[in-house]
């Protein structure tokens, strides 16, 4: 099967602005009488629901910021009584500063039905057997993915992240022919796999879908050789539903984003402009069908642009191109989202004074790593080796419960790291994405 | 009879110890004793000096960090079994070590050991009563 829902795949653009307006005036309609939150907002900007007529009025309406999801912690954003909510994701972030979201049961059935678009796009289909090898949990890829690959009707295997020996086990064993993980931990696979001299011909696996990280084409071709699969990008965040959001086709060319349930702009991350077809910027999505917390103009902060071409392998959906980069400081280390600023708050609750750091994140044998050189301050030293070796777990571990990463801990001499002018070099990201 | 011992936190690239030395000679500072802990990453150096004060200071001015700990110096003969009498008292008193350091006198009849102990004002009088040699401050700032 080439398309799971060929009638919003491969719509006509006209049709396609006919079905975006219906909703996007719904969602309006709904956010101004259920969202306190939108409505103030909208009332700032001097809007009524009446006033989006079409979604060329969709420029008229205010963004959301992720800070306004971290201000209203933890539901204040909640179109739908509670008692409507089925399920509860988060993402990652130190306490209180996590974003939450929540799926009505409708939400659940999109959010399947986007997922089935994906791995339908990826060759899925209810012949695979799909290996989920995603976080379950508060994070949406596991269980986004799983109920989408249950939608198609797959066997799917819910494995989960780590275990390195046991996904390879059961990989070979269950002939899994779908995975389904970060780009990296692919690469990973793929090399404990000739370690444990286990061939590519030995597997059933033909495609995988691979996401939550930014990726390139050198790493696309290194998994696509090493595993003989197609290797497929696929595009999603919490806030917006999770995975499913976007997902490229055999052409590879761009991601289709399901555009009947997010409307994607591209603007001028700091004009807020929005900025014409083709033309690189900040992604911003409306989502038109969700219930339980549906957002207008969602700040991705994620640099794309658009492709409204119908593409080869017959979907009218538009693309976007691989995310480039970010329009603010957020690091993706195993798929995983973190902010400098959340280390840095770490090392304030365990020093007494403002620390000097710097995190490099480095690609070592396909895994991120991510290293934190902390200066050492008359504070924090000692005479004796195991104090300071004891600071050393405390940070590491500290940034491991609220960040969910492991990094490893460096102190280094004071004045070591570079000192510039107002905005201070945090990051180095020896990634070569 | 507290010794004083400064500790230098250095990181483990090349070129560092040799800025310590170089700053401590420029002050006219001289080491008597000295030992390294080192880890991957990091080490840390530990110093007698014949000016404790001014070799903190020193140091400080050119941006280490440095800390000032106590210690105790003791004379052992430098003979086998030397140094197992000394320490089987501190043992006996249930004094812990948490690291030590030797070096050979001038004479080089006597062996001199610096401990870090957990609490050094005790273990100086459980030695001191059992007739183990604990120098003085400023005989040890002296060697």
């Amino acid at each position: 099967m080439k398309f799971w829902n060929p009638t919003y795949e491969c719509m006509s653009r006209e049709e396609m602005t006919r079905v975006q307006t219906e909703r996007l005036i719904n969602t309006v309609k709904k956010i101004y009488h259920n969202v306190p939150f939108y409505r103030d907002k909208m009332q700032k900007k001097g809007i009524e629901p009446g006033d989006i007529k079409s979604i060329d009025d969709l420029k008229n309406l205010p963004f959301t910021y992720k800070q306004d999801l971290r201000d209203t912690y933890p539901y204040g954003l909640f179109a739908v009584p509670l008692s409507e909510i089925v399920r509860i994701h988060a993402s990652s972030g130190t306490t209180g500063r996590q974003t939450v979201v929540g799926y009505t049961r409708r939400d659940l059935d999109t959010w399947s039905e986007v997922m089935a678009r994906t791995l339908t796009s990826a060759g899925g289909s209810k012949e695979s057997f799909i290996q989920v090898a995603y976080g379950y949990g508060l994070f949406t890829g596991g269980l986004g993915t799983h109920y989408g690959a249950e939608r198609i009707g797959a066997s799917v295997i819910p494995i989960s992240g780590g275990n390195t020996k046991r996904q390879l086990q059961i990989m070979k064993d269950f002939g899994t022919t779908l995975l389904a993980c970060t780009p990296s931990y692919a690469l990973y696979l793929a090399e404990e796999m000739e370690e444990a001299g286990i061939k590519k011909e030995d597997l059933k696996l033909k495609s995988g879908v691979f996401g939550a990280e930014p990726w390139s084409t050198n790493m696309r071709n290194e998994i696509e050789e090493r595993l003989g699969i197609m290797a497929i990008d696929i595009y999603g965040l919490s806030e917006i539903i999770g995975p499913g959001v976007a997902t490229e086709c055999p052409c590879k060319c761009g991601l289709h984003i399901q555009e009947d349930h997010f409307i994607p702009e591209i603007i001028d991350p700091v004009t807020e402009e929005v900025l014409p077809p083709g033309t690189k910027g900040e992604l911003v999505f409306s989502t038109v069908t969700k219930e339980g917390l549906p957002l207008i103009r969602y700040r991705t902060r994620d640099i794309s642009s658009l492709n409204y071409e119908v593409c080869e392998c017959g979907r009218t959906l538009v693309r976007m191109s691989k995310v480039t980069g970010r329009s603010d400081d957020m690091l993706i280390i195993r798929g995983v989202n973190v902010f400098p600023s959340q280390i840095e708050s770490v090392l304030l609750e365990i020093g007494e004074t403002a620390p000097h750091y710097l995190l490099i994140v480095d690609r070592i044998e396909n895994l991120d790593s991510l290293e934190v050189w902390v200066e050492m301050t008359p504070n924090l030293f000692s005479d004796e080796v195991k104090r300071i070796e004891d600071i050393e777990r405390k940070i590491r571990k500290e940034i491991e419960s609220t960040l969910g990463i492991n990094a490893k801990v460096k102190l280094v001499e004071p004045k070591s790291i570079e000192r510039s002018e107002g905005k201070a070099k945090r990051v180095i990201d020896k990634r070569k994405l | 009879m507290l010794v004083k011992q400064i500790s230098v936190f250095l990181e483990n690239k090349s070129g560092r110890l040799a800025e310590v030395t170089k700053i401590l000679g420029e002050n006219e500072i001289n080491i008597s004793a000295l030992s390294i802990a080192d880890t991957t990453d990091f080490g840390i150096l530990r110093l007698i000096v014949n000016n404790p004060e001014k070799a903190e200071a020193a140091l400080k001015d050119n941006g280490f960090t440095v800390s000032c700990t106590s210690v105790i110096a003791i004379g052992v003969s430098d003979q086998p079994g030397g140094l197992s009498v000394a320490l089987d008292i501190l043992d006996k008193e249930s004094i812990g070590i948490e690291y030590m350091y030797a070096f050979v006198g001038r004479p080089g009849d006597e062996a001199y050991v610096i401990l870090r102990v957990e609490e050094p004002d005790r273990a100086i009088e459980v030695l001191t009563k059992k007739d183990i040699k604990v120098l003085s401050s400023s005989a040890v700032y002296e060697l």
